[in-house]
Formats: structure tokens, sequence, C-alpha cells
């Protein structure tokens, strides 16, 4: 798969940033808590994963980093800001693949892409497009509507729609689900060039045999508390079993 | 301005796009509001004779109950894949999201209501085009008032398990100033001694409604989104 570009904040308004930080984020459900106190800091070019048991809190954490999901307390700085300061500026700054897909199934591959990328104010949607769809193997069914697609095929769609705009931030939320080998093996290329091209890539994932090199760290999150983990000579797979089990 | 009313664009053109594949809203709604106008024509209609001033409650009845599986289905459509949080994501005011959203479901609405009216007119021979602005005019702002707070409601439920039950509790309370406004103006419009001052004071009320609930909708959607 290319990789694509990160495109630096341009024109009137533009917002860009090199660094993520939350201090002591807290988020409750009524009483049920999803975050405690979790602390953060994220540099352009870093690829985290965010490991844990289902429930730990690593869907909840991604979508207070999308802005889709507000803190209870504590705070998220995006290069120094909040998302209540910026709006939609920073939203076109972030790319978010959520574990459901995002996708029209009554659309093409093509008029769910064109969709979004006119949404984003892309100024030349169809050669996006275009790329977006070859990157995606899809150009030879980019005119059939996605709910004839496979899951992997769905799931191919649906990171490029998240990265059509070439956000700063990327969120990802179990992208490897209902790929095969090769589209794993391209996805994770794919991220690694993300961080490579200056992207703070955050991903929670189970996958840890796939991701055992993309990751520079990662976070493991178990019942709303976050534990890092640093790249070292053990696998993450290893370290993440033992924070598991404690 | 411009991007606001190119964001609402985008989302309802993609609304239209959606159902034109699937049709699904449209025959529902239709299909209901059609046969409920075909019921009340066999209870209200004696002898060739229909009850006189049935038709206005006929209308806003079936175009309630048309208009609240059409604002169900929209936002639930939404939900499908987590579709919605694809839009919120979007560099755009939220506001223009629910507009796009709303005038959809309106769009939806008028074709539903262009059904409805014209069997009400064949099975009731009501004169409801002697004053066709006003008439037009209720229909318009009712249409706008009730779907601009169901939208919103709509919109708000999508995050509980029991929005179906939820929606029309909500929805019938807060509208039916709406479409008791409704009624009245289409009943002082048909009524043999029509009275045209009246049809007007219903709508200039249904149209207040409409300013309020719209501003409240468009000011309060973005927090409300925000989980």
């Amino acid at each position: 798969m290319a990789t694509p570009h990160i495109a630096a904040g341009t024109g009137p308004g533009a917002f860009d940033f090199d660094r993520l930080t939350l201090d002591r984020v807290s988020r409750h459900y009524g009483r049920r808590r999803a975050l405690w106190q979790v602390s953060l800091e994220a540099a352009a070019g870093e690829v985290i994963g965010l490991l844990g048991p289902n429930g730990a809190g690593k869907s909840t954490l991604l979508g207070l980093l999308a802005t889709l999901i507000a803190p209870s307390s504590g705070t998220v700085r995006y290069g120094g800001r909040t998302a209540r300061e910026l709006g939609g500026t920073l939203r076109r700054r972030i790319g978010y693949l959520s574990h459901d897909l995002q996708l029209y199934a009554e659309l093409t591959a093509r008029e769910n892409l064109t969709f979004f990328a006119s949404l984003y104010g892309e100024r030349e949607p169809a050669a996006r497009v275009d790329a977006a769809l070859r990157s995606a193997r899809l150009v030879d069914r980019a005119d059939e509507p996605v709910q004839r697609f496979s899951r992997g095929m769905r799931q191919r769609l649906a990171l490029e729609r998240a990265l059509l705009h070439a956000p700063r931030l990327m969120l990802l939320d179990e992208p490897f689900t209902g790929l095969d080998d090769r589209s794993a093996a391209d996805l994770a290329a794919r991220l690694r060039g993300l961080g490579a091209d200056g992207g703070i890539v955050l991903l929670a994932t189970h996958d840890l045999d796939v991701i055992e090199d993309v990751l520079d760290r990662a976070v493991v999150l178990q019942r709303g508390r976050a534990t890092p983990l640093e790249r070292e000579e053990r696998t993450f797979r290893d370290r993440y079993r033992e924070a598991r089990d404690g | 301005m411009a991007e606001f009313f190119r964001i609402a664009w985008l989302v309802m053109r993609k609304d239209i796009r959606v159902e034109s594949r699937s049709r699904e809203m449209l025959y529902t709604t239709t299909f209901f509001a059609v046969s409920s106008v075909l019921v009340f024509s066999f209870a209200f209609v004696r002898a060739g004779t229909p009850v006189e001033g049935a038709e206005a409650g006929i209308i806003w009845v079936a175009l309630a109950y048309a208009g609240q599986l059409a604002l169900g289905r929209a936002f639930e459509r939404e939900l499908h894949h987590d579709a919605l949080r694809g839009l919120l994501l979007a560099p755009a005011e939220r506001s223009a999201i629910f507009v796009g959203k709303l005038f959809g479901i309106i769009l939806l609405m008028v074709v539903v209501e262009a059904v409805v009216v014209f069997f009400v007119v064949l099975f009731f021979d009501a004169p409801l085009f002697a004053y066709p602005f006003v008439f037009l005019g209720l229909l318009a702002a009712g249409t706008l008032g009730f779907a601009a707070v169901g939208a919103l409601f709509a919109a708000m439920l999508t995050r509980t398990e029991s929005r179906a039950v939820l929606l029309p509790v909500l929805l019938y309370p807060i509208t039916v100033p709406v479409l008791i406004a409704g009624v009245n103006g289409t009943l002082s419009l048909i009524q043999a001694d029509p009275n045209l001052d009246l049809a007007r004071f219903w709508l200039a009320l249904v149209v207040f409604f409409d300013a309020v609930f719209l501003t409240l909708a468009l000011w309060t959607f973005e927090p409300l989104m925000t989980e």
C-alpha cells in the first residue's frame, strides 16, 4: 500500500501540532469508571499501542482523543491547546478508524470516499479518492456497493477513509480485524510509514504478533488505569501478559 | 455561511442517495400514510359525504406518524457501522450536519405530504387548495417544526437502547402545539365559511414555534452529540 504524506496545516485558520498530552484524564459513565487518571505523552513520529482486555477503556480513550467523548476530569492537549479551544480545525488533523467501520453500506466504495473527502474539504477529491482506491486495492470494485464487500475489503476501505485527509493524529481501533495475511502485513507497513512521516499513531489491538515491529512503545490499560511499556528486548506480547496477569 | 450550507448539502445529498438505493423509508412512510387515509376514509365518509373538518385531522395525523417513522429511521441508519461518529468527526460545524439531516427528512416528508394531500382531496373532496399559499405555508411550517424537534430528539436518542420507545414519548408532547395549530389552521381554511385571518394566526403560531425550536436545535446539537 502507498504511504500518504501527512499534510501540514495550511490556509487561514489552519492548525497543526506535533505533541499530544493527556494529563490525569478520567472518564466515568454513571458510577462506572472507564478511564482513571490516565496520563500520556505522544510525539510526532511515534506509533503507540493501546493494549488491554475487552472493556479496559481502549475504545473510550480513542473516542476521547478523537473529540467524540469529553473527559469527566483532566485535560487533553493537542500541541498545547484543548479540543474545546480548537473545535472543527482540530478534527481536520485527526483520523479515526473505529471498530465499526463508519461506511455507508448502500453507497459504493467511490461514493463513500468522495463523500468523506468532500466533507473534509479536500480540494481535489476525485484524485484523492482514486489514490485511496488504489491503496485499498479496490479499483476494480470501486463502483460496487460496500454491502457486497467482505469484512477485510471494508476494513481496507475504512482505513483509506480515515486517512483521506492525511491527518496528523491517527487513531485506530482494532485495525487488523478481518484482514488476511497480506493485508495485515500491508497495514503494518502503512502504520510504520505513518510514523516515519511524522504522524502520531495510536492503535488499540489484540493482534500482538503483527504489531511487534510496528510499535515504538505501548500502554496497557486495565480497568481504566494505564501502565506504560517501553520498547526493550522482550516482546510486547510477553510483557503485556505479565502486566495483565499482575 | 457558504461552508455551512455546503456541508448541509453534502449530508442531505448523501441521505438522498442512500434512500434512493434502499427506498426503505420512502416505502414505509408512504404506505403507512396512504393506509391511514384509506382507513379514515371508511370511518369518516358516510353515504358519500365526509364528516365536516375530518380532513384536517387526517392530514396532520398521517404526517405526524409518517414523520415519526422517518425520523427514527434516518438516525438509526447512521448508527449502522457507527457512521454517525464518522460524520461528527468531520471538521465541520456540527449544526451543519444537523441541518443536512433535517433537510433530508423534510424532503422525504414533503413527498409523503404530496401523496397524502392527493388522497385526501380524492377521497374527501376537500377544498384544500382554495387558499393554496396559506395551506402550503401551514404544511411547510408544520413540517419544519415537527422535523426540527424530531431530528434533535432522534439524534440525541441514538445513544440509548430504548430510542424507539422514547422518541414518540419525547416528540409528541413538544410538537403538539404544531399539530394543533396545523389542524386548526387547515380547518379554518376548509370549513363551510373559511376564516382566512384565523388560518393566518395559526400559521404565525407555527412559524414562531419553528423559530424557537430551530434555534434551540442548532444551539444544542453540538453539546448533545459530544458524549
